[in-house]
C-alpha cells in the first residue's frame, strides 16, 4: 500500500491529539505510586514509584473529611448513584417528551418545543438559588433525590430525540396502528428499540455531565454522607499529616485517577451498542 | 346488501382542500376494487379513510353491515400494503409478521401456526429469521402482504405497493398479487396511479379526478366506453388521440378533414377521440398523416407525426411486421363504431 504524505501528516496531528490527553494522566498515575515526599522534593513523575498499593489503599479506606467518617469509597458510590440516576431519567423524560411533542399534534406543541429549548440558556448554575429554594423548602437537601432531581430536565437530549422521531416515516405509525398497538405500546415496541443508539449516546454524554457536576452537590449537602467524587477533589486529603506540614500529593493524585474511572468505564462498555448500533444501518 | 359501503363520504382538510368530494362507493365480498387517479386525486385519502388513518368529514362508511366512522384503525379489521412497505425494521421476519397478531393476545402455537402458513402462501418461509433490511425489494413485498395476510381481515388495502419496485418484478408481482387474491378471496381496494396496473388487477375499476369518481366499471367497460375525456385518456395505453373540431348537423369537422352521419344533434366544438390501436391505412383514408418518429416495441409499432394541415400531434399502432419509415406520409381510416365525441366544455361524452 502506498502511503501518501497527506496520510502521515494526518497521523502526526492525532498523535499529537493523543499525546496531548494521555501525558497528563500518565504524569497523574505515575506520580501517585511515589511517595509524597519523594514528589515534594523532586515535582511530579515520569516514571513509576513504588507506592501504588499503599497510596491507594489509603485513599480507598482511609476515613477523611470535617468528621473523619466519609470514605473515597462512599464518594464513588454516592457519584455513581447521582450521575446514573441524572442520566437514566434524562433519557427517560427526554424520550418521553420529545415523543409527545413529534407524535401528540397538540396546537402548542411548537411553543412548548421552543420553551423547552431556551432553557438551554439557562443552566443549572444560573439559576441556582431558586433551585435551592425549591429543594430545601421540599426539604430534600442532603438526598439523593435532591441530587439529581434539579438535573434531570434536558433540552439537549430532548432536541436529539426529537430530531431522530422526525425522521421516522410516517407509515410505521401507521402500520403500527392498524396492527393494533396503542400509543405507549408503539413507544416501546418502535421508537425505544428503533433509538437504541441515541439513547445509548445520550446515556453516555448525561452520566458524565452528571458525574462530573460540582457546584450543585456542593451546594446542596451539608452532610458528609452525600459527597460526590468531584467535590471530593478540593475537599479531600487536604490536611496535612498530623505535626508535619506535607501535603499529601501522591495520595490526591491517586485519588484523581480513580474518579476518572467510572466515566471511562462507562464510555467503554456502552461504546459496544454505539458500534453496533452504527454499524447495523437501519432502513 | 354490500360489503362495504361508502356513503356521501367527503374529505375536507382544515386548510379548506377538498381531498375527496362526495362519493357513494359500493363493493361487494371478494371484489377486487382498483383505484386509479392522477397523484393528488384523492385516491389514496379514500383508501386511508377506510383504514381509519383519515378522518371523515361527512357522510358513513359501512363495513360488513356496521358503520366504522369512529372505529379506531386497530379495531376495523382492516390490513393495509404501504406505498415503501413500512416494514418494522428492527425485528425480524418472523415479528413483523406475529406482532399483529401478539397485540390482538393470541396464544403462542396459534401464531406460529399461522405466521408459518402465511410464509408458504407466500414463500418467505426461508427468510423468517431475517431483518428487512437484508432482504431485497421483491421479498421485502412479499413480507409487507404477509403481514397483512395472516391477520385474516376483512379487507385488503394496497396504497400503490408496487410502484417501489423495478418493471420487470412489479409485473410479476402485479400476478402474484391477483392470484393470492383469488386464492384467499378477500374483498380488496387497491390504489394505482398505472393504469397498466389498474386494468390488469381490477374486477371492478373506479376512476378518480379531483376527488370525484368519474366513471365505475368492469376494466374492459371503461376501455370501450368511458364517459369523459379524462377517462378516456388516462385508460389505454398509448394515450387516446384527442383532435378538436366542430359537430353541426351531424357533421364533425376540422380544417384537415370531415366526418359526417354522425348521429348527435349537438351543436358546438367538441373532441374527436380515438385510439392509436383504431385506425387502420387506407388508400384514400381520411386522416392525411406525417410520420414523424416510429417506435418499434417488436410486437407493435407505435407511429407518432402530425395530422397535415393541423398541427394536433397522433398516435397510431400497428404491428410489428409493418414497415414504417419517419418522413414517409399515410392515409389513416378510423375502424367503424370507434370513434369517440366528447363535448369540449363539459369534458363528458356526446357519443
Amino acid at each position: 500500500m502506498k502511503i501518501k504524505p497527506l496520510q502521515i501528516i494526518a497521523h502526526i496531528i492525532l498523535l499529537l491529539g493523543v499525546l496531548l490527553m494521555v501525558v497528563p494522566i500518565w504524569i497523574s498515575f505515575a506520580s501517585s505510586t511515589h511517595d509524597s515526599v519523594t514528589i515534594l522534593t523532586e515535582g511530579m513523575k515520569f516514571n513509576l514509584g513504588d507506592q501504588l498499593s499503599r497510596n491507594y489503599n489509603e485513599v480507598l479506606n482511609e476515613k477523611g473529611g470535617w468528621s473523619e467518617e466519609v470514605t473515597a469509597g462512599k464518594m464513588f458510590i454516592n457519584s455513581f448513584i447521582m450521575a446514573f440516576g441524572i442520566a437514566t431519567l434524562k433519557v427517560v423524560i427526554s424520550a418521553m417528551s420529545a415523543y409527545a411533542l413529534v407524535y401528540f399534534r397538540f396546537k402548542l406543541a411548537v411553543p412548548i418545543f421552543w420553551l423547552i429549548f431556551i432553557t438551554l440558556l439557562v443552566p443549572l448554575e444560573v439559576r441556582i438559588f431558586p433551585s435551592y429554594k425549591v429543594v430545601s423548602d421540599l426539604g430534600l437537601t442532603n438526598s439523593y433525590t435532591g441530587l439529581v432531581l434539579p438535573l434531570v430536565a434536558s433540552a439537549t437530549a430532548t432536541f436529539f430525540f426529537r430530531q431522530f422521531y422526525k425522521t421516522i416515516p410516517d407509515e410505521l405509525l401507521e402500520s403500527a396502528k392498524l396492527d393494533g398497538a396503542s400509543t405507549w405500546r408503539f413507544f416501546i415496541d418502535f421508537l425505544v428499540p428503533l433509538s437504541k443508539t441515541m439513547i445509548a449516546a445520550m446515556f453516555i454524554f448525561m452520566f458524565v455531565y452528571g458525574y462530573s457536576q460540582y457546584l450543585w452537590p456542593l451546594i446542596m449537602t451539608t452532610s458528609e454522607e452525600y459527597w460526590t467524587v468531584v467535590m471530593g477533589m478540593k475537599i479531600i486529603f487536604t490536611e496535612s499529616y498530623e505535626g508535619v506540614a506535607i501535603p499529601r500529593t501522591a495520595e490526591r493524585f491517586a485519588y484523581i485517577i480513580l474518579s476518572m474511572i467510572p466515566p471511562v468505564l462507562v464510555v467503554v462498555f456502552l461504546q459496544k451498542w454505539f458500534i453496533k448500533g452504527l454499524i447495523q444501518t437501519e432502513k | 346488501m354490500s360489503f362495504l359501503e361508502l356513503k356521501k363520504v367527503t374529505k375536507i382538510y382544515p386548510n379548506g382542500t377538498k381531498a375527496v368530494q362526495t362519493t357513494s362507493l359500493n363493493i361487494e365480498k371478494g371484489e377486487f376494487m382498483v383505484f386509479v387517479g392522477p397523484s393528488g386525486c384523492g385516491k389514496s385519502t379514500l383508501l386511508r379513510m377506510v383504514a381509519g388513518l383519515e378522518d371523515i368529514t361527512t357522510g358513513d362508511i359501512e363495513l360488513d353491515k356496521k358503520i366504522i366512522n369512529k372505529i379506531d384503525p386497530s379495531e376495523r379489521d382492516v390490513a393495509m400494503v404501504f406505498q415503501n412497505y413500512a416494514l418494522y425494521p428492527h425485528m425480524n421476519v418472523y415479528n413483523n409478521l406475529a406482532y399483529g397478531l401478539k397485540n390482538r393476545g393470541l396464544a403462542k402455537d396459534v401464531i406460529e401456526k399461522k405466521v408459518n402458513a402465511a410464509a408458504k402462501l407466500l414463500q418467505i418461509s426461508d427468510y423468517l429469521e431475517r431483518r428487512p433490511a437484508l432482504l431485497s425489494g421483491g421479498q421485502r413485498q412479499r413480507v409487507a402482504m404477509g403481514r397483512a395476510i395472516v391477520r385474516s381481515p376483512k379487507i385488503f388495502l394496497f396504497d400503490e405497493p408496487l410502484s417501489n419496485l423495478d418493471a420487470k418484478l412489479r409485473i410479476q408481482m402485479r400476478l402474484e398479487i391477483k392470484k393470492l387474491q383469488r386464492k384467499v378471496g378477500v374483498t380488496s381496494i387497491f390504489v394505482t396511479h398505472d393504469q397498466v396496473e389498474a386494468m390488469t388487477l381490477a374486477d371492478r375499476l373506479a376512476v378518480i379526478n379531483n376527488g370525484i369518481i368519474e366513471q365505475l366499471g368492469t376494466p374492459i367497460e371503461i376501455y370501450n366506453n368511458p364517459t369523459s375525456v379524462f377517462v378516456a385518456g388516462f385508460i389505454g395505453s398509448p394515450q387516446m388521440n384527442f383532435i378538436e373540431g366542430e359537430l353541426k348537423n351531424n357533421k364533425f369537422k376540422t380544417q384537415a378533414f370531415e366526418i359526417t352521419g354522425i348521429k348527435s344533434d349537438f351543436d358546438g366544438k367538441v373532441i374527436l377521440g380515438v385510439r392509436p390501436e383504431h385506425l387502420v391505412q387506407a388508400n384514400n383514408g381520411l386522416i392525411k398523416f406525417n410520420v414523424d418518429l416510429v417506435e418499434k416495441l417488436g410486437s407493435d409499432n407505435l407511429v407518432y407525426g402530425e395530422i397535415k394541415d393541423k398541427k394536433d400531434l397522433l398516435c397510431y399502432r400497428t404491428p410489428g411486421n409493418e414497415k414504417i419509415n419517419s418522413g414517409s406520409k399515410l392515409a389513416l381510416n378510423i375502424q367503424e363504431n370507434k370513434l369517440y365525441i366528447f363535448n369540449k366544455k363539459t369534458g363528458k361524452r356526446i357519443i
